[in-house]
């Protein structure tokens, strides 16, 4: 069975306030880092799937993203993936991608 | 003698090391607000567990900019005695003033519980109170106290004698069982477990009451 890499990005929706991310901001200003004018935290995921194509590859990561890695109440997600696994880098991805 | 112990929001043992270090030894101690800069007449800072504002990216990341923690890091740099107790420990880190880094435990469960320790003082002027081999149980309270750091300097440590207190069983998965690190000089501590909740018979064990009188000799 292929194996392929993803990368699934979660960020918060615009109209969240991300009080982590503005304490963050503040001390990029304490660092000397001047002239930050929004940061914002999400995650990355990184994992590799097994799956017989790469569309039915991308149809259980779409499910996995939409109902576990983020919360679509006040996230969002996108999905990076290439065929691949060990090392491949999803974000330059292979074919459709 | 004289102590501070600096005060975040989300500080929850300062008034444990208070008692510690004032009710059951009789040093004077002054907590340090986060905003403050004045440390004179201290001749001990301690960095009390519980938490650094939230903690947010990684613990002590952002606790690392207070401005009461770059008189500390001076403070260090003179030759002043600097403990990190928990989450003073990973802030300890997070201001460079030790090595390597505290990280979500092996399996992932917050741990409360007594732990044996095995003691290795070496030139730690802290732990001058124990003997070098020495066993002794004080108890741990976190969700992240896994030693990271990489080989070759978890060797280095090693082998320049900075690894003072080992856990026996190694609870929380830490690189080469590693409870406790000192500086070069030996003037600062940074350790997980939990000193000032072992000075009291009261609450549990003396093995901790040492290591906070060790400022006295």
């Amino acid at each position: 069975m292929p194996v392929y890499s993803a990368r699934v990005l979660v960020s918060l929706r615009p109209s969240v306030l991300d009080p982590a991310g503005e304490a963050t901001r503040a001390a990029a200003g304490r660092l000397g880092v001047e002239g930050v004018a929004k940061l914002r935290i999400g995650k990355a995921v990184e994992l590799e799937i097994e799956a017989p194509d790469l569309e039915t590859a991308r149809e259980r990561l779409s499910l996995l993203s939409d109902r576990l890695l983020a919360n679509p109440v006040i996230e969002n997600w996108t999905l990076e993936l290439a065929a691949g696994g060990q090392g491949q880098d999803p974000s330059s991805p292979v074919g459709e991608g | 003698m004289a102590i501070g112990v600096v005060v975040f929001p989300g500080s929850n043992c300062d008034r444990d090391v208070r008692w510690a270090t004032e009710g059951c030894l009789g040093v004077p101690t002054r907590f340090l607000w986060h905003e403050e800069r004045d440390l004179s007449g201290l001749d001990a800072v301690v960095i009390p567990g519980g938490f650094s504002y939230g903690d947010y990216l990684r613990c002590g990341a952002i606790a690392r900019f207070a401005p009461i923690l770059q008189e500390v890091a001076a403070f260090a740099e003179r030759g002043g005695r600097v403990l990190g107790i928990c989450n003073g420990f990973q802030v300890l880190t997070e201001l460079g003033l030790l090595p390597g880094a505290l990280t979500r435990n092996e399996k992932l469960h917050f741990l409360c519980e007594d732990t044996s320790l095995q003691v290795s003082p070496g030139h730690c002027q802290w732990l001058q109170g124990y003997g070098d081999g020495e066993t002794i149980h004080l108890p741990i309270a976190h969700g992240e106290g896994r030693y990271q750091v990489d080989p070759g300097q978890l060797q280095e440590l090693e082998d320049s004698g900075r690894v003072v207190l080992r856990y026996q069983a190694n609870p929380n998965g830490s690189l080469g069982a590693v409870a406790g690190l000192t500086n070069r000089a030996g003037t600062v501590l940074g350790l997980m477990p939990h000193p000032e909740r072992a000075c009291d018979p009261a609450t549990g064990g003396l093995d901790g009451r040492r290591l906070l009188a060790s400022l006295l000799g």
